[in-house]
């Protein structure tokens, strides 16, 4: 005998109400069973909307140096124009070029805010250096254009990237009207001079950038560049109107890479 | 060929206590369904953010491969890797993360 039709009522709607409630369902019968078990760690910083004020009065070059080793050695960062001593290899100007790996750089004005040099500028801006990362645009071209979203926006403005989606297709790098996005030609790992351990490294054939150092903030600490700049680096909640950020952008006139391409960077410099 | 058995027998597992050498969850669920957990991990740390596990003990734990499973696994060829051999089976962790093995060799070697 099979099941009567009372029974096959019962297991129907059952199914029924698991196939679409899902997870919720699940809940209603076997309430507790499917607690979060996944939560953030306390402590950690949040924001609604990070953002960061480079104060180019106080960054001197030797201070650009700084924070740029302190960036790169705590993100496994390759040097790649820098190979393991051979004097077989010779690299082009061009090839070094090319296989930088830029997380935070410097460059001059012109190549910084081009659009915005004139021919006779205040002088100091000629020699001026000014460190350079990814702006965590608002409206991010390398998100819109990655095809298996491997890059994404985080709600508090942190344009993430997922190192186990990349496929390195680079359209964000073609995207990104910062340069800030780098390719990894090769492996990476025998050009980082000293590994951290407790930070992952990456592989060839994806491309990186910087992340304002989400782990860093998971942890409740502030970025490396930040640490390392004594002071001249701020960063906080843009949402924030008592904010170290806001404070500043309040009171000093700032200006911003590139801002007429609509991409609505978050990293702003004090001249 | 009978199946290789993982091996515990690492600093820091043999440092704790017999009572406190438990994985984040148990070991029937760890050797069917470690990778599934992995993965799991790896999306809710990188997409939400969520660093931390609450393992089957109520014990919280950080959610890393390269920070947590290896703190206590450190024996990657002997923990890892005869078994992923013996399945045939080649997970691409090790590209980017970091094992504590091969330091502890060649700090070995130094001595």
């Amino acid at each position: 005998m099979g099941i009567n039709r009372r029974e096959f009522l019962r297991i129907a709607g059952l199914s029924t109400l698991m196939g679409l409630g899902g997870k919720a369902a699940w809940e209603l019968v076997f309430p507790g069973q499917a607690l979060a078990q996944y939560t953030s760690k306390p402590g950690a910083l949040v924001a609604k909307r990070w953002a960061m004020v480079v104060d180019m009065r106080k960054m001197t070059e030797s201070l650009a140096a700084k924070c740029i080793e302190a960036c790169h050695s705590a993100h496994n960062v390759p040097n790649m124009a820098a190979p393991p001593v051979d004097p077989q290899v010779t690299i082009s100007d061009n090839q070094k070029n090319r296989w930088q790996m830029k997380w935070l750089w410097t460059d001059s004005f012109e190549h910084a805010f081009p659009g915005q040099e004139q021919e006779h500028m205040q002088e100091r801006l000629h020699k001026m250096q000014f460190l350079l990362l990814c702006n965590h645009c608002e409206n991010p071209p390398c998100v819109r254009v990655c095809p298996t979203k491997a890059t994404f926006r985080r709600p508090d403005g942190i344009v993430m990237m997922d190192m186990h989606r990349c496929i390195g297709c680079r359209y964000c790098m073609a995207g990104c009207p910062y340069g800030a996005r780098s390719f990894n030609w090769r492996d990476p790992r025998p050009f980082i001079a000293k590994l951290n351990e407790t930070y992952p490294t990456r592989e060839k054939g994806v491309v990186e950038k910087c992340l304002f150092c989400e782990e860093r903030l998971a942890k409740g600490q502030m970025p490396a560049c930040v640490e390392a700049s004594q002071g001249a680096i701020v960063f906080g909640d843009l949402t924030d109107p008592k904010s170290k950020v806001r404070e500043l952008l309040r009171t000093q006139y700032t200006i911003r890479r590139k801002p007429q391409l609509g991409t609505n960077p978050h990293v702003f410099y004090i001249i | 060929m009978p199946a290789p058995k993982p091996d515990l027998n690492t600093p820091a597992i043999m440092k704790l206590p017999e009572k406190e050498r438990k994985c984040v969850m148990d070991l029937e669920f760890m050797r069917a369904n470690h990778m599934q957990l992995l993965n799991d991990w790896r999306d809710e740390v990188v997409r939400n953010g969520n660093r931390e596990f609450t393992g089957a003990g109520g014990k919280k734990y950080l959610a890393s491969l390269q920070n947590t499973c290896m703190e206590c696994h450190s024996n990657k060829t002997k923990f890892c890797d005869q078994c992923h051999n013996y399945a045939a089976v080649v997970p691409n962790c090790w590209g980017c993360h970091l094992d504590r093995e091969k330091k502890q060799v060649a700090r070995a070697e130094a001595k």
